[in-house]
């Protein structure tokens, strides 16, 4: 069953036009990548996603027509967003970031446990619990940044290019997360300009070139792919 | 000079300290909204004068249905600030929507004219009703409370003169460390409080967090609003005397208390506040000494306004340094 569906898909920043009528499919308990170089409209793709650019055709979530709800309503819904550099509110601490990841979430002992489950992935926020997010390294902001998505118990888990700027260790930590994450059934929507290794984790891949979906296949089908080596894998 | 100087320092204090708290307190709102919004709110010193008229509109209500006889003063104190509160938060709300919201893609420029736009609207529109209801634009208000108290201070230490202190400036304290504290939990403790510093940080990300950010906005408007109405009330009882223009004046220098400890900054305004309105109490009462007599009194809001002007130019980010980025 596809949870996350895009049909004929236009985005527009003013009169420019971002995307140019992508389709796209995002079925449940899937890894899908979405690759392409700086300015293809891998952002713009998600940021559709979440009814923050103005877009026209049509956009399904778990049975739902979400296209023109507010960004708010649709978070409600699900939809859980990291975006591209981190955006951790730099002046709230951990804990605070945490809570406003669950803001729609009544129950303060359900607020509480998702908290503690974080830890066990992501143990350095503990140490840095009543640390503010801004003085934090970029790492731990990456870390904070999927913690934070992950407290709403999303259906769907948009993840805008965790691996920029971070050290190679580092790297390798956030895709085994994000591989961990999808084992317990978590369903990822992953923009990577690092191709290859999104493509190791992911179980079907779209290439996206200045707005149009170019190329989509099982991700293995692409690691092979000659167009996709020479572009993006070089 | 220093000790005459000396003398009059407790007077100052309490006085200075009373007209800071109503600086602070209006301070707020001009600090929360520039912190969701980065906008300006020129209308809200308009919003502080509209809480003066309504003090008086519901304090002759009240004196004409009796009530004042019948409740203790501090509670129609009380059930008159909560009114005014009620009204001016709306006020405010309905400005941000009439006003504010369909510009919020606008040039900043553009919101600060439909700000003094607003502001002259709201100033006529309680002139023609003042003078509808009273033939007149310039309002006394009847005191709730009169009693003053004296403070032998001379017979503690010879270093002072007495002091005394009115009702209404303890009054005035209660409120508005009531107010203050009840803001500063409300803001770092509570979940809309949090959802109001996310806004003000990064409004596109903390609506990824379902937060409802126009919600936000207007929540934030409702208190800044209510908490600038509810000084309009205190100063109407301190003062006595309440015209459609007061809000202007008193609205640049809570501004400039909010500018003093960093725009944005919640407890940087309320600081703010406190020490412009001793400094200028101060000022007020030691001028002349100062300066043998040339410059008197009533160069109290040029020194207001040169201290604006001082910490523009040498610390535009205000009192509280890098505190400017704490936003809200
Ligand atoms: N806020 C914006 N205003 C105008 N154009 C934008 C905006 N954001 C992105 N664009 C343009 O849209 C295109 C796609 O951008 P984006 O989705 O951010 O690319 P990617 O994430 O793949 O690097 C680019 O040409 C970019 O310049
Ligand atoms: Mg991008």
């Amino acid at each position: 069953m596809s949870l996350v569906e895009l049909n004929n898909v236009q985005a527009f920043y003013g009169g420019i036009e971002a995307l140019k009528g992508i389709n796209l499919e995002v079925k449940a308990g899937e890894i899908v990548t979405l690759i392409g170089s700086n300015g293809a409209g891998k952002s713009t793709t998600l940021k559709s996603i979440c009814g923050q650019v103005q877009t026209k055709g049509e956009i399904w979530f778990d049975g739902q027509k979400i296209t023109s709800l507010e960004p708010h309503v649709i978070a409600q819904s699900g939809i859980a967003h990291v975006p591209e550099g981190r955006r951790i509110f730099p002046r709230l601490t951990v804990k605070e970031n945490l809570e406003m990841g669950a803001f729609s979430v009544k129950s303060k002992k359900l607020i509480k446990e998702r908290i503690e489950k974080s830890f066990v992935y992501f143990p350095r926020l503990k140490e840095r619990y009543h640390q503010t997010g801004g003085t934090m390294s970029g790492g731990e902001q990456q870390m904070l940044a999927i913690a934070r998505g992950l407290m709403m118990n999303p259906k769907i888990l948009l993840l805008d290019e965790p691996s920029m700027g971070l050290a190679p260790v580092l790297v390798d930590q956030i895709f085994e997360i994000i591989q961990e994450l999808n084992s317990t059934g978590m369903t990822i929507l992953l923009v990577e300009q690092n191709a290859y290794q999104a493509l190791q984790i992911a179980h079907r891949g779209y290439v996206i070139q200045t707005g149009e979906i170019i190329l989509q296949d099982d991700a293995k089908v692409l690691l092979t792919n000659n167009q996709v080596r020479e572009a993006y894998l070089a | 000079m220093f000790s005459s100087i000396l003398q009059t320092l407790p007077q100052v204090l309490i006085d200075g300290l009373a007209l800071g708290a109503i600086y602070a307190v209006v301070a707020l709102g001009y600090t929360m909204v520039y912190g969701i919004l980065e906008l300006i709110n020129f209308a809200h010193g308009e919003i502080f004068m509209t809480g003066a008229f309504v003090e008086t509109a519901v304090l002759f209500i009240f004196q004409g249905a009796g009530w004042l006889t019948d409740m203790p003063a501090w509670l129609s104190y009380v059930l008159i600030i909560l009114i005014a509160m009620l009204v001016t938060g709306a006020l405010g709300v309905g400005i941000e929507r009439v006003a504010y919201r369909p510009l919020r893609k606008a040039p900043k420029l553009i919101l600060l004219i439909s700000a003094f736009g607003v502001s002259f609207v709201l100033q006529d529109v309680i002139r023609f009703i003042a003078e509808l209801k009273t033939g007149n634009y310039i309002i006394s208000t009847p005191q709730l409370f009169d009693q003053r108290y004296q403070l032998p201070l001379s017979s503690i230490s010879s270093w002072f003169t007495d002091a005394s202190v009115k009702a209404n400036t303890l009054f005035i304290f209660a409120i508005a460390i009531v107010l203050m504290i009840g803001l500063d939990i409300f803001v770092n403790r509570t979940k809309w409080g949090g959802a109001m510093r996310a806004v003000a940080q990064d409004r596109e990300t903390a609506s990824l967090m379902s937060i409802n950010v126009n919600k936000v906005i207007v929540l934030t408007f409702f208190i800044g609003s209510a908490l600038g109405g509810s000084t309009g009330v205190l100063f109407a009882q301190q003062y006595g005397t309440i015209d459609p223009y007061i809000g202007f004046i008193l609205g640049l220098k809570a501004f400039t208390a909010a500018v003093l400890g960093g725009i944005g900054n919640i407890r940087g305004a309320m600081f703010g506040g406190i020490v412009l309105g001793v400094l200028e109490m101060f000022a007020s009462s030691n001028l002349g000494i100062l300066t043998g007599g040339n410059f008197g009194a009533e160069y109290k809001d040029v020194f207001a306004f040169m201290i604006l002007i001082i910490v523009l130019i040498f610390k535009p980010e205000g009192i509280f340094g890098k505190a400017i980025k704490e936003k809200v």
